[in-house]
């Protein structure tokens, strides 16, 4: 898959159809999510602010999943000092940090009626808080510096050490007893909730991946097509 | 190893000799604590619920302000060219600056920390602890603050970015540490926040020379 797409005219072939369809699949399986999520009978405890789990809790997933994503590609673009996986490092860093101020919005959002506060310093909340700093540091790092290639390069070691994180963020929940509940879908006896309130959540994570990757290739394509015109620009100027 | 020593001579002459060594860092430290007063209000149970707290966050922060130059000068004036040249190791090499720059600024903040804390009203009981915080935590921010600024080498607003870089990774250091300092304060066993804090801290000092040769080597080339 990497090496078939390492290739900059296949990867844009692909994903020239690669692109709407993902986003055609991301507005179909968050609108069944909706649906089968409105249509879910209320929560004994929560009454219908349950329903706010399916808009907040993908969003965590994808604060976490697209840190990944970038650390992955800041992985490939300093080993093997590809432009490709540098573009999509650089890609993937805004729309990473608007998922992770999703996720902080929604729950505080959600905070507010079932804990009666916007927001907690728990350990959760602040990790994922931190996330969104390392998201913002990455940003600023690569737009401060003047050369491209080396600011790349300056953010990708910032992106890896960051990974460091990630684990951080799994192991505070468990350091710190708190507020926030414990994970209650990725267990292994099997998820804590019932197949009204699954379902529709798994539709909504999988819509919201699929709308990631919509973006994300978008946003590649068009970094693209900006080094393309960069290059010719200096082509003109020098002729 | 010959030229590893001499470069920690160098980096130590370098911090000490101009602008007055750790003074500005203390300064900075004394600056901090004297506002905090006037920023909470002079209640002395109030001040001492935040004195430990604090006396640690603001080290954080007072062991920023030298980073920029840690390398930022040996970039422009072509030492750290010959520093990636030289025949010491550049990960090696990285290690004695940060090394150098914990002896000169974190060393005597170090000591100045539970002085501050006593001061606001902390008990002082709690000074041992705030002393080993700083200590260890000390030689943290050093070896992470150096990679920040490994980092930021080549940009346009080195000592902001550098903050902006360093801080998010800071955060569990400074959960470990005032978490070990909240626990002593409640009366309970606080020796596993200062065991997690050692634990970062041994592996921010082994890990960190590895990616701030990597981003010298990036900067240089």
């Amino acid at each position: 898959m990497f090496a078939f797409l390492a290739n900059p005219d296949r990867f844009m072939a692909f994903s020239r159809w690669a692109a709407p369809m993902f986003g055609v699949l991301a507005g179909g399986l968050m609108m069944v999510g909706l649906w089968l999520g409105f249509a879910a009978p209320e929560d004994y405890q929560q009454g219908d602010t349950v329903r706010m789990m399916f808009i907040h809790v993908p969003a965590s997933w994808l604060a976490l999943f697209v840190y990944l994503c970038l650390g992955v590609a800041s992985f490939l673009s300093l080993v093997f000092r590809h432009a490709l996986a540098d573009a999509a490092a650089k890609a993937a860093a805004p729309l990473g940090a608007v998922f992770t101020a999703l996720a902080l919005i929604t729950g505080s959002l959600w905070g507010k009626p079932m804990w009666g506060t916007w927001w907690v310093w728990d350990a959760r909340l602040t990790s994922v808080l931190v996330l969104f700093l390392f998201y913002l540091g990455y940003i600023a790092l690569r737009a401060a510096m003047d050369d491209e290639t080396k600011g790349g390069r300056a953010a990708a070691i910032l992106a890896l050490v960051g990974l460091v994180n990630l684990p951080i963020v799994k192991f505070s929940v468990d350091w710190w007893n708190s507020l926030h509940q414990g994970a209650s879908v990725f267990r292994a006896e099997g998820p804590a909730m019932t197949n009204d309130y699954l379902i529709p959540l798994l539709l909504m994570g999988l819509g919201y991946m699929a709308a990631f990757g919509s973006l994300w290739l978008v946003r590649i394509r068009a970094e693209v097509w900006r080094r393309k015109a960069m290059v010719l620009a200096l082509k003109a100027a020098e002729a | 190893m010959k030229p590893l020593v001499t470069l920690l001579g160098r980096e130590l002459a370098l911090a000490w000799s101009r602008g007055g060594g750790p003074l500005p860092a203390l300064a900075f430290y004394a600056g901090m604590a004297t506002l905090l007063p006037f920023a909470v209000g002079p209640e002395p149970e109030r001040l001492a619920a935040v004195a430990p707290g604090f006396a640690w966050l603001a080290l954080a922060l007072a062991s920023l302000l030298s980073l920029e130059r840690l390398f930022e000068r040996d970039f422009e004036d072509g030492t750290l060219d010959l520093l990636v040249l030289g025949p010491a190791p550049l990960e090696a090499v990285c290690a004695i600056k940060c090394l150098a720059q914990w002896l000169a600024a974190g060393l005597p903040l170090a000591f100045a920390a539970p002085l501050a804390a006593i001061a606001l009203g902390a008990p002082v009981a709690l000074a041992p602890l705030v002393f080993l915080c700083a200590l260890i935590g000390g030689l943290a921010f050093a070896f992470v603050g150096g990679l920040g600024a490994a980092l930021a080498l080549g940009s346009r607003r080195g000592g902001l970015l550098i903050a902006i870089i360093v801080l998010p990774l800071f955060a569990p250091p400074v959960i470990f540490g005032g978490g070990a300092l909240t626990q002593l304060a409640a009366g309970l066993p606080w020796t596993s926040g200062l065991a997690l804090l050692a634990g970062w801290t041994a592996a921010a000092v082994a890990l960190s020379p590895l990616a701030m040769a990597a981003a010298c080597r990036n900067a240089v080339d």
